[in-house]
């Protein structure tokens, strides 16, 4: 038996066969010519039958698709036959370059091609590439770049996984995920707590794991070991029950002595607001809006995003829906109102930002959400992303109020935000932490970069300081108004969702935690476990820990039913 | 020569899924057709059998385009494919 330990992201315990993700296909070098006795006419044979192969493997992907996945792997197989890709890969074989090189060079010329064309045709360049990968690797007969398929589920290990990968990942098919890099915030971690799969990140020397082998993962603890003992397979079938428990929410989040946390959910469309009431969500704390603005090359009309909010809005009745108003830029580029060639999109126009450079866009979207909630019954809140400033957040409220919105606040993810929360909450009703964006720009560590996965913990002291100070503020605001009733804060971010860290929050003051709706019922079991006052005292043992692993050992160590339940 | 002009139906014009629909047809065919914009010259006319040469041509919706064949069966062939952009593949 071998043990790696990582850091458990996403709880679960299960007993499943290894498949390494291959690696992603290197460039051919610059000045590969055709090898020793290879003639121009073997080099075509070979790359029109490694393009008909990939065509052919592409093509029956797509049958089993449904939905807009099938619609791409459609095209994207015919792009892998495609004569104007082959006969342009054709002319520079002839010039006596090797076929792997060939089809590099044409490959990235149509994808220029593409790119240039801006918007929808730009995205595709994408699916070039891709075909130019999976033809290259089969003329290398190597294993195609993407996540492998498999007739039998799997344990899929992987160095880190990216959205392009994730899009892919089909969790008919994948038991839980394990990187060997990576950290808490990272694409894999979210996309394993969304799909509710146990994932395990930062476990290091796992690639190395021959596919076939036999692991137990735990995604609670981090561990994954090779050979699983009879203990194992014992907690795997125990983790099978707790699972069916925890699979359903009472709609009624309270601590031990019935102090009330609201639990609510994160949506990014009508879709998943239905299923997170069906979960028991006690609302919506963030809803996305960026749903009814990515893949397209223009604003949607006022009518079309009505239609759009008030499929969330009708799924909760009577409920609070947060909305949060469009957030794009940084990893959510728009090509109507983002630039992508900026230096440091994270710090550049992006969230209530946008606003500045693309007057109107903020405007007429207030006025679609104002339009869909007088015709619902849900209770509508609004909130703008990336807000730095009291003027901005005064700026905010004015729109919404003028739109017709009575209950403007904004997010919390800029550190000035956290620190001048007191005035920043004077003139809007609420606030919300995004812990996700709060930790890339408090720790200054992209989210999406692997090697600064330990600074980019929600655990980490200095964030838990920030909602500490942000709860701080809102008292202070109400004390100022002469008020009892502080504004309230909440937490919208990843870290809501990890049942020890939601403990912190709620002893830091925080009032509704917001996640996915697959984490409510984890949540809400751990909660109700503990008093308010035990809470209070774990989220100051959080913050005065030298670092977030300490952090987070200290309170688990004082919540035994984590263990318990394997969460 | 044959040639036969279509309008683009398709809401969000040539793109990848119409695309796909119709230089799966144009390759299933037999002929070499060609397809351009009706506003470029016939020698800049591109293979419409190839996914990417469509894409490429950027066509948007209401855009004219110039479908062009020759020999037995060229005339049928483009009133198929010519049936195929005329019909609106983003409608649900």
């Amino acid at each position: 038996m071998e043990n790696f330990q990582g850091v458990g992201v996403s709880p679960g315990r299960i007993i499943g066969s290894v498949r390494q993700m291959p690696h992603p296909i290197s460039e051919p070098p610059r000045d590969e010519k055709l090898a020793g006795a290879t003639t121009a006419e073997d080099a075509v044979a070979a790359l029109r039958a490694a393009s008909k192969l990939v065509h052919a493997e592409l093509k029956s992907r797509a049958e089993t698709a449904s939905g807009a996945a099938k619609d791409v792997l459609e095209a994207t197989a015919l792009m892998a036959a495609d004569p104007m890709l082959i006969k342009g890969a054709v002319k520079i074989i002839n010039t006596g370059t090797s076929a792997e090189r060939a089809i590099w060079e044409a490959g990235a010329s149509v994808a220029e091609m593409l790119h240039n064309l801006g918007g929808y045709m730009a995205e595709r360049a994408t699916d070039v590439l891709d075909v130019r990968a999976r033809i290259v690797a089969s003329l290398r007969g190597v294993a195609a770049p993407g996540i492998p398929a498999s007739d039998t589920p799997f344990v899929l290990i992987a160095d880190d996984l990216a959205p392009a990968d994730t899009a892919t990942l089909d969790p008919a098919k994948v038991l839980a995920l394990v990187t060997s890099g990576g950290g808490p915030q990272s694409h894999t971690a979210i996309i394993a707590r969304s799909l509710g799969l146990p994932a395990v990140v930062a476990a290091h020397g796992v690639t190395s794991l021959p596919d076939g082998a036999s692991v137990f993962v735990d995604g609670a603890s981090g561990l994954v070991a090779t050979n699983p003992d009879a203990a194992q397979v014992d907690a795997v079938a125990a983790w099978a029950k707790t699972a069916s428990a925890l699979s359903q929410f009472d709609g009624n989040c309270r601590t031990a002595d019935g102090h009330l946390v609201p639990l609510l959910a994160n949506v990014g469309g009508a879709a998943e607001a239905v299923t997170a009431a069906a979960a028991g969500a006690q609302g919506v704390g963030l809803l996305r809006t960026e749903f009814c603005f990515l893949d397209r090359e223009t604003e949607p009309s006022i009518d079309e995003q009505v239609a759009e909010y008030r499929g969330v809005f009708d799924a909760f009745p009577g409920r609070k829906v947060v909305v949060r108003t469009l957030d794009a830029g940084a990893d959510k580029p728009l090509p109507f109102l983002t630039d992508s060639s900026e230096p440091n999109p994270a710090l550049g126009i992006r969230g209530y930002r946008t606003d500045l450079t693309s007057p109107g866009v903020l405007e007429r979207q207030l006025e679609a959400i104002a339009l869909a909630a007088a015709v619902s019954d849900a209770d509508v809140w609004v909130m703008a992303p990336m807000i730095a400033t009291p003027d901005e957040a005064e700026h905010f409220a004015g729109l919404c109020a003028a739109a017709g919105l009575t209950t403007p606040g904004v997010m919390v993810e800029v550190p000035s935000a956290a620190l001048t929360a007191e005035t920043i909450l004077a003139p809007v009703k609420f606030a919300s932490l995004g812990t996700n964006d709060l930790t890339q720009y408090t720790m200054a560590a992209d989210r999406q970069l692997g090697p600064l996965a330990a600074l980019n913990n929600p655990w980490q002291p200095a964030v838990l300081r920030l909602v500490h100070l942000t709860v701080a503020g809102s008292t202070a605001e109400a004390a100022t108004r002469g008020d009892d009733a502080a504004k309230p804060v909440g937490v919208c971010g990843e870290a809501a969702a990890d049942p020890a860290l939601a403990v912190v929050l709620v002893g830091l003051g925080v009032s509704t935690l917001s996640m996915t709706s697959r984490s409510l019922s984890a949540v809400a079991t751990v909660l109700a476990t503990i008093t308010l006052v035990e809470a209070q005292s774990l989220a100051s043992l959080a913050l005065s820990a030298p670092n977030a692993i300490e952090a987070r050992n200290r309170v688990r160590a004082r919540l035994p039913i984590l263990d318990q339940l394997g969460l | 020569m044959f040639e036969r002009n279509a309008i683009i139906a398709s809401s969000a014009g040539l793109h990848a899924r119409p695309a796909a629909i119709f230089a799966e047809a144009a390759g299933a065919i037999d002929i070499e057709v060609t397809i351009a914009l009706a506003s470029d010259a016939a020698e800049d006319a591109m293979d419409a059998s190839s996914i990417l040469s469509l894409m490429s041509l950027g066509a948007g919706p209401g855009e004219v385009v110039v479908l062009r064949a020759e020999g037995p069966g060229a005339e049928a062939a483009l009133a198929s494919l010519a049936l195929i952009l005329e019909t609106d593949h983003d409608a649900a």
